[in-house]
């Protein structure tokens, strides 16, 4: 397949996936809340395209998008998300607790950076050339055990990506109003190497990567990509505060979807289109039929 | 060259930390201070760093960061053990405990396993003052997934003695994470041999096949029946066992004494089989009263005996902070001499 449709494939699947679960969680299907990632596709997609296969992926809160990318079930994440045992941890961890072949997502901000630095040493003193993705978000970097850890994480060599993603917003909290100084000098003061990246399209987010990705299996020592993206849903099932102008022009000059849609023909993008939401649909089917726990 | 036979508390520990890096080089130490020739701030450690150089790793103070990134460690099929240097700071490692690695099992639907051993002194006595003399483990019981741990001052049959062996054994054996519980003033204790023990009669009443936890009962031998029952871990079941001699002989009261090293989860079937005979049962912990051990375990037997729980007690250490000054830190935490008095006032007949 045309490498432009794959990505374009895989944005969109997560897209159909959160837009399923966005109108179907009022039906009550699905217990508890959740957090999409509307807008954040490309990041996703666009660093977990380059893993090796001993790759470890740490996610947080967020972590729908990661989970497909990385190749993740949809009908077992909607299993989960429905609480049913068939689902990627039993129905017991929910949308923001996952683990899968070498997946693992925390709710928890901040700890997941340690858990993930943990495992990149141990990755790395068992020599088996993996290295760690760690996704965390601009918010996070509120919480002190971040930087124990990028110290650590220096210190001590863990062949580590972090790959922040900026969506200039904590739950309601922008990220002014937040965060003192620059967050590139906050890792380069650990010497541990930024690069930057202020995009939503798939097309430039997909080749750093890349080069990232090498780069931390090469050296062995960590390093950071944040990348300026937005969250164009809420930031979890209908809490946003954002004015809808501003939510409007988010829509229009960052949504990852519609930046790779222009690059497509109109029959690929209407074959690609008709195949995915057939695929989420019946996958949402699927999880749907088998059967809940009784009681 | 045979091993020395472990003399101490300290020894015994130091022991089955050197003996789990010799096992599996999937054990690795972290923690602060802890290279030779220092060896720890209680000196644990000594000599570890000499014989294992890779691994046994310094780390910066940041309790939380190392705690959690033993975790990740643990769940990449490592078996990493942290030095917490003061039981107090046990605080600062909290969310990566109860949120993270004591999570990790079940959240993730038994995928996983996280076996990290947490270590850390409580206790006082030492004149550390309000911060760096508390005995915080009441924190930590009734964590779903944690299983705590506090040895006995054993030398027991085993060549590593009884902490030595608990620990190595949670090191390399263990499955779930583990809070390992030492104490400050335990530490220099020697490890009390079966001639030590002369006068009493001891047994192990872990359950058969769980051996792993031992659970000792002991009382004097050819003594009358018991009247009360007294449970304790710990540093302070050492001192409860002086407490049992001192009743017997100045005061001609018989005790029970049972002590768990498994304070969590709760498994008191020994105390309750002992307290069906007894009808009285008093706590003893270094902690503070309220909501402490003490509280469940009573509150466990009570709910297994109803009314054959007749008399209770619970003996620990003032709901205060700690002070330095000598004179007021000794009243505010419990001794032998307090659990003499408690139990003389719990088997007055009224
Ligand atoms: C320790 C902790 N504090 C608060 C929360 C509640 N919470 C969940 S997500 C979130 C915002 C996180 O913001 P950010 O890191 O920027 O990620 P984003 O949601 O933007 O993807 C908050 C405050 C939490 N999960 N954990
Ligand atoms: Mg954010």
């Amino acid at each position: 397949m045309d490498k432009d449709i794959h990505l374009y494939q895989q944005l969109y699947t997560i897209r159909c996936f959160e837009n399923l679960l966005m109108d179907q969680f009022s039906s009550g299907i699905f217990p508890g809340t959740t957090h999409t990632c509307l807008g954040q596709e490309a990041n996703a997609v666009g660093v977990l395209s380059h893993l090796c296969e001993q790759d470890v992926v740490v996610s947080n809160h967020r972590c729908h998008g990661h989970f497909l990318a990385y190749g993740g079930d949809p009908v077992a994440l909607f299993a989960e998300l429905m609480g049913k045992p068939s689902g990627v941890c039993g129905g017991v961890g929910g949308s923001q607790h996952l683990h899968w072949q070498n997946f693992y997502s925390n709710g928890v901000q901040g700890g997941t950076v340690a858990m993930a630095t943990g495992m990149a040493l141990a990755e790395k003193r068992a020599g088996t050339q993996a290295i760690v993705i760690d996704f965390l978000g601009d918010g996070t970097l509120g919480e002190g055990i971040v930087y124990e850890c990028l110290n650590m994480a220096s210190l001590w060599a863990a062949p580590i990506l972090y790959v922040l993603e900026n969506n200039h917003i904590a739950q309601t909290t922008p990220v002014d109003l937040a965060l003192a100084g620059s967050i590139t000098k906050r890792f380069e003061a650990f010497n541990i190497s930024a690069s930057h990246l202020d995009s939503s399209d798939i097309l430039e987010i997909y080749p750093l990567a890349g080069e990232l990705v090498d780069k931390v299996r090469k050296e062995s020592r960590p390093h950071v990509l944040i990348i300026e993206s937005a969250r164009l849903g809420s930031h979890s099932k209908g809490d946003d505060t954002r004015h809808p102008e501003e939510l409007d022009r988010l829509w229009r000059s960052r949504d990852p979807v519609a930046i790779q849609t222009a690059r497509l023909s109109e029959a690929a993008l209407r074959s690609v289109n008709c195949q995915v939401e057939a695929a989420i649909q019946s996958a949402f089917e699927a999880a749907l039929a088998v059967e809940s726990r009784r009681g | 060259m045979m091993a020395q036979r472990p003399a101490t508390v300290l020894d015994s520990l130091n022991l089955g930390l050197r003996q789990a890096l010799e096992a599996d080089s999937r054990v690795i130490l972290l923690g602060e201070d802890i290279l030779s020739p220092y060896g720890g701030a209680y000196k644990v450690s000594r000599g570890l760093s000499k014989a294992f150089p890779d691994q046994v790793l310094t780390t910066p103070i940041s309790e939380a960061g190392i705690t959690g990134i033993a975790g990740g460690m643990a769940l990449r099929s490592m078996r990493p053990v942290v030095e917490i240097m003061f039981g107090d700071f046990t605080t600062l490692i909290a969310d990566q405990v109860i949120n993270h690695i004591a999570k990790f099992n079940r959240m993730y639907n038994g995928q996983v396993t996280a076996p990290v051993v947490i270590r850390t002194p409580m206790g006082g006595h030492r004149g550390y003052g309000p911060t760096h003399s508390q005995t915080l483990d009441k924190l930590f019981l009734g964590v779903p997934g944690l299983t705590v741990l506090a040895p006995i001052n054993l030398s027991g049959a085993d060549p590593l003695g009884v902490p030595g062996r608990l620990l190595y054994d949670s090191i390399t054996k263990a499955n779930s994470p583990v809070l390992f519980i030492e104490n400050k003033l335990q530490y220099l204790m020697k490890l009390l041999t079966p001639t030590d023990l002369g006068e009493f009669d001891m047994a192990d009443l872990s359950p058969a096949g769980s051996g792993r936890y031992p659970f000792y009962k002991f009382a004097l031998k050819a003594a009358p029946p018991a009247r009360i029952t007294l449970a304790a871990y710990g540093y302070m079941a050492a001192l409860a066992l002086e407490a049992v001699q001192q009743l017997a002989y100045e005061h001609e009261v018989f005790c029970e004494l049972l002590v768990p090293s498994l304070l969590a989860p709760f498994e008191l079937a020994p105390i309750i089989q002992s307290v069906k005979g007894t009808t009285r049962l008093l706590t003893i912990e270094e902690g503070t009263l309220t909501s402490g051990w003490g509280a469940e375990v009573l509150a466990i037997t009570a709910a297994a005996l109803g009314p054959g729980l007749q008399r209770t007690g619970r003996l620990a250490a003032q709901d205060s902070v700690i002070p330095v000054a000598p004179e007021l830190e000794a009243a505010c935490l419990p001794d032998t001499a307090d659990i003499i008095n408690q139990v003389r006032e719990m088997v007055r007949r009224t």
